[in-house]
């Protein structure tokens, strides 16, 4: 873990900040702190900028407010994620879909439910 | 958000993180220590009150045993999105283990996040075969004459331990006593030691 993230996530605007109690971050479901982890890590491992995830997580937000989506901020979250690592040719729409429905099918052993 | 949701979000990100994975672009390695590295501690915390309470309070204790999810719902403690919580009582002849062989169901409102351990596969398919042996790793040497009972999760019901108050600890307040309670315990796979020793 770098300074370089830290700073940039204790910085990220109001609008998109983290949820937080006393100034720690809380995650109601293990799936929200894979996530987090997730985008983190990607970005330590420099496949995107961290402004190019907080503007797709600021657009989520936006999108999400307008349309009274009542989606948590961890599923924006995971939409931003998902749409920046496509946009960025990592993995398709179609395995992703894909994985998903064999999860939801139990194909693949289930995790932190 | 409602519970579906809840889950479609949780399958897609853990096909999120597969695909990554399967990519070579990412470790779960890595992914555990930014995890790590964030998350509060709070989750065994919770835990711990509860324990502490139930070591305090006769009548708070019994209604732990009778209805896991109500009493620590009082509390204050949000009981895994609707699942079930069994408490199972330690006791001098009876030692409580808790596992998942399927995944890594965990009440994790009362526990925090499962440790990488609990999620292994040696774990989930040992614990059930090979209890004392499995206990042995953790430094839990108990005797023969305690029996092992083995409680296997899932997504709709999961268990917490409710672990021996140790000897000693007669005039520990509340708070003194949340302090003693590890999350280890609570999975079975310790006990508190006696602050004396």
């Amino acid at each position: 873990m770098t300074q370089k993230t830290d700073k940039k996530i204790a910085t990220m605007e109001a609008k998109i900040a983290l949820p937080r109690e006393n100034g720690e971050l809380v995650f109601q479901a293990p799936w929200e702190a894979r996530a987090f982890g997730l985008a983190v890590a990607l970005n330590e491992k420099d496949l995107y900028e961290w402004r190019e995830f907080s503007s797709q997580l600021a657009s989520e937000i936006a999108a999400a407010e307008q349309n009274n989506d009542p989606s948590s901020y961890y599923a924006r979250w995971v939409a931003s994620l998902e749409e920046l690592v496509i946009a960025q040719g990592l993995i398709s729409r179609k395995q992703l879909d894909a994985r998903t429905a064999e999860y939801a099918s139990g194909i693949h052993d289930h995790h932190d439910h | 958000m409602n519970t579906t949701a809840q889950t479609d979000t949780a399958l897609r990100t853990r096909a999120l993180e597969s695909l990554l994975i399967e990519k070579g672009l990412i470790t779960e390695d890595i992914i555990d220590e930014v995890v790590e590295k964030y998350e509060k501690d709070v989750g065994p915390l919770n835990g711990a009150r509860v324990v502490a309470r139930a070591w305090t309070d006769p009548d708070y204790k019994r209604r732990l045993l009778e209805d896991g999810r109500a009493a620590i719902a009082e509390l204050g403690f949000d009981s895994a999105h609707g699942a079930k919580i069994v408490v199972i009582e330690n006791t001098p002849d009876v030692h409580h283990l808790v596992v998942c062989t399927l995944c890594s169901c965990y009440p994790w409102s009362v526990l925090g996040l499962p440790p990488n351990w609990y999620k292994s596969y040696a774990y989930r398919s040992r614990a059930v075969r090979e209890p004392r042996a499995v206990l042995l790793e953790f430094d839990l040497n108990l005797p023969d004459t305690v029996e092992i009972r083995v409680w296997d999760s899932n997504s709709d019901l999961r268990y917490m331990v409710l672990p021996e108050r140790p000897a000693g600890t007669e005039d520990y307040t509340e708070e003194q006593l949340i302090s003693l309670v590890t999350r280890d315990s609570m999975i079975g796979v310790a006990k508190i030691e006696s602050p004396s020793k």
